[in-house]
């Protein structure tokens, strides 16, 4: 089990979507980065992901990593945000027929799952159905 | 003035019929529909806590208030629900709206007083200067034991409000409270599910302390229940919260707007917060707004509010409360919801 | 660069649930098999892929471990990760080796043994090639980003469930004469579609087995090799790429540009195109990663590679025979030995030993090997001289 810190660094991106942009070429990371793939450049801008997307494709996991037994099955996808960033996350609130690609999703705040029966409890971000 | 410059609510949207529980336990199901005027309650998923739901509601309070996040003095969450028992939820609420790092917070707990609770201090700061903006979360993802009355009734939901002196959608006028140490209903430490004493939670819990907290603020604020537009009281049940209204002299037209639990359940430390955001969702400007709420243990909250112009301006901001109740549900069958509560779990 | 040959190939016995063998039994036993089959007896040094002996077994530091069981220390030896590619990796780095003058004569291989651990942490274990904060942290399992991949490429260019299914079975038909394949059996369309669903659209029998393995192949000059009565066969291309290891951060998700860029290179090396190739083993760790990579490496037009194995082009006396051994599907996929053994297989075509699996009159070969879902790949082209 890893220290609290591995999760704890990651919180300005899991609970509120920070990212960065490049001031040189605008080409946003999410998770921010150092250096900007693109145009090589070593300046950024702290920014925001849009909270709302369609959805590019998706699957259902049936056979699932043990610290999420329970939730199975359930559905993950990657959107494409109103600003052009894409993201992957699970897909709730939202009956398997419904899953398309196109579907409009929004983002919601979630638990994702815990560290075992005593161990911190993980949160982050999903999709719902607009 | 002093009052609540955003409000927002979120409700999951999965629900359960009364019916499908009874099926279960070989209960009557009419019976409890006709005698607690319940027929419906909504089910948290496994992804979804007291401090999911309470940054949801958050998200909607801001956007009513508008205002930036940081300016945010005071973050608490009343709940009995909490994630943790040793570790706030507060902080992640405030982390997740960006209220930090220079927010008070606490976590409050009273049963399901824990939601005004935390308004009643919320409001109580702004009011005394010490902030600009305090918010304040009533929240929970209850149990019920399985085939306990309780059952049909423990439902989730949160209710979050945005107190503060600039462009304020409802002042409040006047609180009050009124508490006794009564053990009606409590849970112990590692135990899952609480206990309560039937009827025992009735008269001397529940009545006493809403109509002691009722009249109090009637005679504090020398108005009538003929004054106000509106009144919400903490609702476990259909019945309870009538026949409360009655006692004090409120009449059932009055109550109606700010009554879900028939088809939302009782949320508690959500459940009259949440009533109140029913009732700001049809509120026009210059009604008065009575509330009581209830907490076992036991205790009311009483405010007194009235609505201002601002409320046609953020009113539609977000979405309403009843909107939520009836948007989208997800019907579930006994064993998904008993899944979904923990009820049963897989075996390591 | 000095031209590098390859004079001895080996697998282990079997490939599949090896209960009774270690990591360490099953490496030595791969690598002695490709000594014996090279007839020499001194190397230089030696290069082992394996994707993580340390979440399997619990052992880091196998270069030197492995070198000690050969009996060969104070040998130099490394073990090489990239994911699913440290094979391809491993013999890369070993051609380069000789290649660049420092080494005459190279040992390569790759090992995994993935049973010592229960499924669950295999899984775990073979997520790692993820991105563990933004791809696994929300619950994506391989079989899951692969079902991204499959829907998209689906939703993108028709390609059908069927299709995705002929992949597996026509595996499967030439893993039914591999005598060490993990699966020598045949299967059928019906039975794919049947099989029980792991993750939308893919099912079990979509996905390569978990499995211990071993595969070793001796490198050298080929001046030493041309000494040696074997046909030569020559590394004539190699190339390896990275992309981003995150699928959503990839320009297209159906679209792999490591395969893409590694192949180039090795094309542009051995001065070879697509339609020079005569036989290919690719990395079928799910049945549409078989088709984006001869999309990718150019074998078929980007979008077609469902049509084109529904066509029968790529199975043993098609167009373009690809995965003769039984690919991963059939033969199995220990993941470190996976790139190592697929050069085994070309090696073994070029030679004319391939028995029942052989490819007419082959002479140019392709191994493409890929970690993740295409963060990385490695290429190479071999090929007979006579």
């Amino acid at each position: 089990m890893p220290t609290p810190a591995k999760y704890w660094r990651e919180i300005p991106q899991r609970y509120r979507l920070e990212a960065n942009k490049c001031t040189a070429c605008g080409k946003i990371y999410f998770p921010p980065r150092q250096v900007c793939a693109l145009c090589g450049a070593r300046s950024f801008e702290s920014t925001r992901l849009a909270d709302k997307g369609k959805l590019l494709t998706y699957t259902i996991i049936r056979v699932p990593p043990h610290q999420f037994t329970d939730l199975a099955p359930y559905a993950v996808g990657i959107v494409e945000l109103e600003d052009g960033v894409r993201l992957t996350a699970q897909i709730v609130d939202c009956s398997f027929d419904e899953l398309r690609v196109g579907l409009p999703v929004k983002i919601e705040f979630r638990r994702i799952y815990e560290e075992g029966k005593a161990g911190i409890i993980c949160y982050g971000y999903k999709f719902v159905p607009e | 003035m002093v009052g609540i410059v955003g409000y927002g609510a979120y409700i999951p949207r999965n629900r359960i019929k009364v019916e499908e529980i009874a099926k279960v336990w070989g209960a009557d199901a009419p019976s409890y529909k006709r005698g607690l005027l319940l027929e419906e309650k909504s089910v948290p998923s496994p992804d979804q806590d007291t401090v999911t739901m309470a940054v949801e509601a958050t998200k909607n309070a801001l956007k009513r208030a508008q205002i930036d996040p940081s300016r945010i003095g005071a973050v608490y969450i009343g709940s009995e629900s909490h994630p943790y028992a040793v570790k706030p939820s507060g902080t992640v609420l405030a982390e997740a709206i960006g209220a930090t790092p220079i927010a008070h917070t606490a976590d409050y707990e009273f049963a399901c007083k824990a939601g005004t609770e935390g308004m009643f201090v919320a409001y109580s700061l702004v009011k005394a200067g010490e902030m600009e903006y305090a918010l304040a979360v009533g929240a929970d993802t209850s149990q019920g034991a399985p085939g306990d009355a309780l059952e049909y009734s423990a439902a989730a939901g949160a209710a979050s409000f945005i107190f503060g002196t600039q462009e304020v959608l409802a002042e409040i006028l006047y609180t009050h409270t009124f508490m006794t140490d009564t053990p009606d209903f409590w849970r112990r430490e590692h135990q899952y599910y609480p206990r309560h004493g039937g009827r025992f939670t009735g008269e001397p819990a529940y009545f006493k302390h809403i109509v002691g907290a009722g009249k109090g603020i009637l005679e504090k604020s020398g108005l009538k229940p003929g004054d106000f537009k509106f009144a919400v009281f903490h609702q476990p049940n259909g019945k309870f919260p009538l026949k409360a209204g009655k006692m004090l002299g409120f009449s059932t037209n009055q109550l109606m707007t700010g009554l879900l639990v028939n088809k939302l359940g009782n949320t508690y430390s959500g459940s009259s917060p949440l009533g109140l955001t029913a009732i700001l969702d049809e509120a026009q400007p210059g009604d008065l707004i009575f509330m009581v709420s209830f907490g076992s243990g036991a205790g009311s909250d009483a405010f007194i509010f009235k609505v201002t112009p601002r409320i046609d301006a953020v009113r539609d901001l977000a979405p309403k409360t009843r909107f939520l109740l009836e948007k989208r549900k997800l019907y579930l069958d006994y064993g998904t919801y008993a899944k979904f509560r923990r009820k049963i779990i897989k075996a390591d | 660069m000095r031209e590098v040959a390859i004079i001895g190939v080996g697998l282990n016995e079997k490939w599949g649930e090896l209960w009774s063998k270690s990591l360490r039994e099953i490496f030595t036993e791969a690598a002695l098999n490709a000594l014996d089959d090279a007839g020499v007896d001194k190397i230089d040094a030696m290069y082992v892929g394996s994707m993580s002996s340390g979440l399997f077994v619990g052992q880091e530091h196998i270069g030197s471990l492995l070198a000690d069981y050969l009996g060969r220390t104070p040998l130099p030896a490394t073990r090489i990760e990239t994911a699913c590619a440290s094979g391809g990796a491993a013999v890369r780095l070993g051609f380069l080796d000789i290649a660049s003058g420092m080494s005459d004569v190279v040992l390569v291989g790759g090992v995994e043994k993935m049973t010592d651990v229960t499924g669950a942490e295999a899984t775990f274990a073979l997520g790692t090639a993820a991105d563990q904060e933004y791809e696994g942290y929300h619950g994506l399992t391989f079989p899951g980003l692969y079902a991204l991949i499959a829907r998209a490429h689906m939703e993108k260019y028709g390609t059908t469930r069927e299709q995705l299914a002929q992949v597996a079975v026509k595996n499967h038909r030439h893993g039914a004469k591999n005598p060490v394949a993990q699966f020598p059996f045949e299967i059928t369309v019906e039975g794919v579609l049947n099989s029980v669903l792991v993750a939308d659209p893919l099912r079990i029998l979509d996905c390569s087995p978990i499995t211990d393995g071993a595969a070793a192949a001796i490198l050298c000059t080929t001046e030493i090799a041309r000494s040696l009565s074997k046909p030569l066969v020559k590394i004539i291309g190699s190339g390896q790429a990275t992309d981003c290891i995150a699928l959503a951060h990839r320009q297209e998700i159906t679209w792999l540009e490591a395969v893409y860029q590694a192949a180039k290179q090795a094309y542009q090396m051995a001065n070879k195109g697509p339609e020079d190739i005569d036989v290919l083993e690719v990395h079928d760790c799910f049945t549409i990663a078989e088709i984006c990579v001869l999309e990718a490496l150019g074998i078929v037009e980007k979008g077609k590679g469902g049509q084109a194995t529904e066509a029968g082009w790529t199975t043993i006396g098609g167009k373009i025979p690809v995965n003769t051994s039984g690919g991963l599907k059939a033969k199995g996929h220990p993941v470190g030995a996976t790139g190592a053994a697929q050069i085994v297989e070309i090696v073994k075509q070029l030679r004319g030993e391939a028995g029942e699996r052989q490819v007419e009159g082959a002479r140019i070969g392709m191994a493409q090997n890929m970690g993740g879902t295409g963060g990385s790949s490695v290429v190479h082209i071999l090929a007979r001289e006579d």
